[in-house]
Parts: structure tokens; C-alpha cells; sequence
């Protein structure tokens, strides 16, 4: 059977579109999901695409964590079904605590637009498995707020854990520290990255097609799992 | 009417690009003896009725969304 992967649509998403398109392309069905609705259509997955879900007020994420979808998602994240949060989403993530740390305002104050290498160093989750370990990708980073900040302990075990998913190679666009680009929970089912792997599957309009891999990974991570 | 007053704070350990904008853009205002600036948010809460504030439940609002316990700060004071 085909898997179904929901995306969630805030008010304020941008990406949820080309979120959708990349999982299609991987072979999977994308089902839409709204924020307002908690329902999740008896997904397989789920992904919270980027943006700026209701307009960035208070702070990234702050309040589409309470939004009646997150509940439901929040709570089947934390019975194994994986997540991936890009962007916006990763922030969301965060604020809704499946992920430890925050993302604050960018060191220098500048918009970050460009295409980002990054290097793979956790290729053992659901979203990361088409990947060798140390492989570098490339992919398109777009954020004010992408600096991933949190306590020198909590960073020391992400690190000692290998739960970070990936890192910011040649130039940190963002003054993230020590380079972190994505974070895993211990389970390896839910994955927040900044940069975007769903504006990178094909040649036509990404810099790459290294960004498919996030999607191809899950498929291949569900087809093992036993329904 | 009785209004609770939240101030939100990054940490003093958390950067604030901001607030050093604002300290690298004061020598032109001719101000150059200024070390720090950090910028936070004032959130004014009005309940609803002519009750008292509610400054447990305003700490709980506060913990939960207006601050991220991560990265901020936050007080709670009632302002007459």
C-alpha cells in the first residue's frame, strides 16, 4: 500500500507545496492537513513545512504549536510516528518540546538565502537512511531565524548521542551553534532541519536533487515497519 | 481596570543581535558610553470582568506561550 504523508498547512505556510510535490515524487501519497482540523486522516508521517505559520508572532512556531492539528501530531510523534519539521517547522518542533533547544534571530540580523553544503553525520533515522554517514548534500537554506541555540549540556549530549542529523559545511549561514543544521530524537522519528530538502529533488528548479533522500528515506523506513 | 504586566527577557546567556544594532548604531546619535542594550517584549494581559488579576493563572500563560523557557526570561507584575 502506498504511504500517506500528511502536511500541515498554517496560515502563513509557504512550503507546504513543494513539501507535498517531494513526497509524490519519493512514490508516496501527500495528504493535506489543516491546521484548524484535528484530524490526521490516518496518516503514515507527517511534515511541517516552512514558512511563517500565523505571521511569526511572539516567536517562530510559538503559537502554531497550539494549533488543534499539533495536538494529535504531537502526541502520535511521541507513540513513533515520524516528523520532519523544515524550517518553520523545525521551530515548531522545538516549541512543542518533541525537540530540545530554541531557534533564535540569525547572529548577524541578515536574511540567509543561498545553497547550503552540509555534511549528514546521523544517517540512521527515518528521514536519513538514503544517506552514507559524512555525506555532504546540497541544499537551499532560507531564514532569519535559523540559529539553533541551546544549553552547553543539552548540546554535549546531542552531540555524545549522535543526534545531530547534519552540519552547516564551508560557512554557517547563520551563526547556528557549533554548525547545527538538523537534530533527531532518540528514536531517529523525529527530525528538525533548516535548511530545505523539499526545494531540492529536481534538477530543473533546485540546486540539487540531494533533498529527495529525506522523503525516499522515510518510504523506505515505513515499508520495515510493521503496521 | 487592573491589567498584569509580563516582561519577557532572553537570557543573559543567549546573544541579542539586536540590541547590539542598537549599541553599534548610538555613536551616531553621538552616544558612545553605552556598553549593552538587550530588547525584550512587554505583554499587557486584561481579564475579562471586573475580577481581580489573576497572577497565577497570567504566570501560566506566560510559561506556556508568551516565553520560551529555553531562551527567556519573564516576569509577572500587577500594574494599577
Amino acid at each position: 500500500m502506498t504511504a500517506r504523508v500528511g502536511v500541515v498547512t498554517f496560515p502563513g505556510s509557504l512550503d507546504d507545496g513543494d513539501a507535498m510535490r517531494a513526497i509524490r515524487l519519493a512514490g508516496a501519497e501527500a495528504v493535506p492537513l489543516w491546521h484548524a482540523e484535528a484530524k490526521l486522516h490516518q496518516v503514515d508521517a507527517v511534515v511541517l513545512p516552512g514558512g511563517f505559520s500565523y505571521g511569526d508572532y511572539l516567536r517562530c512556531g510559538a503559537i502554531a504549536r497550539f494549533a488543534p492539528v499539533m495536538g494529535l501530531i504531537v502526541s502520535a510523534a511521541r507513540d513513533g510516528m515520524p516528523v520532519l519539521g523544515i524550517c518553520n517547522g523545525f521551530q515548531i518542533l522545538c516549541e512543542a518540546h518533541l525537540l530540545p533547544g530554541a531557534l533564535v534571530r540569525n547572529e548577524h540580523l541578515h536574511f540567509r538565502n543561498r545553497d547550503q553544503l552540509l555534511r549528514v553525520d546521523s544517517p540512521d533515522t527515518a528521514w536519513t537512511n538514503a544517506y552514507t554517514d559524512g555525506q555532504e548534500i546540497l541544499l537551499p537554506v532560507k531564514n532569519g531565524e535559523g540559529r539553533y541555540v541551546a544549553d552547553p549540556r543539552t548540546l554535549d549530549e546531542l552531540s555524545a548521542s549522535g543526534r545531530i542529523v547534519a552540519r552547516y559545511l564551508r560557512g554557517n549561514p547563520n551563526g547556528s551553534l557549533r554548525d547545527i543544521a538538523a537534530i533527531r530524537n532518540e528514536a531517529g522519528t523525529v527530525v528538525g532541519i533548516m535548511p530545505h530538502p523539499e526545494h531540492a529533488v529536481e534538477e530543473l528548479t533546485g540546486p540539487s536533487t540531494d533533498g529527495l533522500g529525506f522523503f525516499t528515506s522515510l518510504l523506505k523506513y515505513l515499508t520495515g515497519v510493521p503496521s | 481596570m487592573a491589567r498584569v504586566v509580563v516582561d519577557v527577557m532572553l537570557k543573559p546567556e543567549i546573544l541579542d543581535p539586536a540590541g547590539q544594532a542598537v549599541v553599534n548604531a548610538l555613536p551616531r546619535l553621538g552616544v558612545s558610553d553605552v556598553a549593552s542594550v538587550r530588547i525584550g517584549k512587554r505583554i499587557e494581559i486584561e481579564f475579562a470582568g471586573d475580577s481581580e488579576p489573576d497572577v497565577e493563572r497570567a504566570k501560566e500563560i506566560a510559561d506556556k506561550l508568551l516565553a520560551n523557557p529555553v531562551i527567556e526570561d519573564f516576569t509577572v507584575r500587577v500594574e494599577e
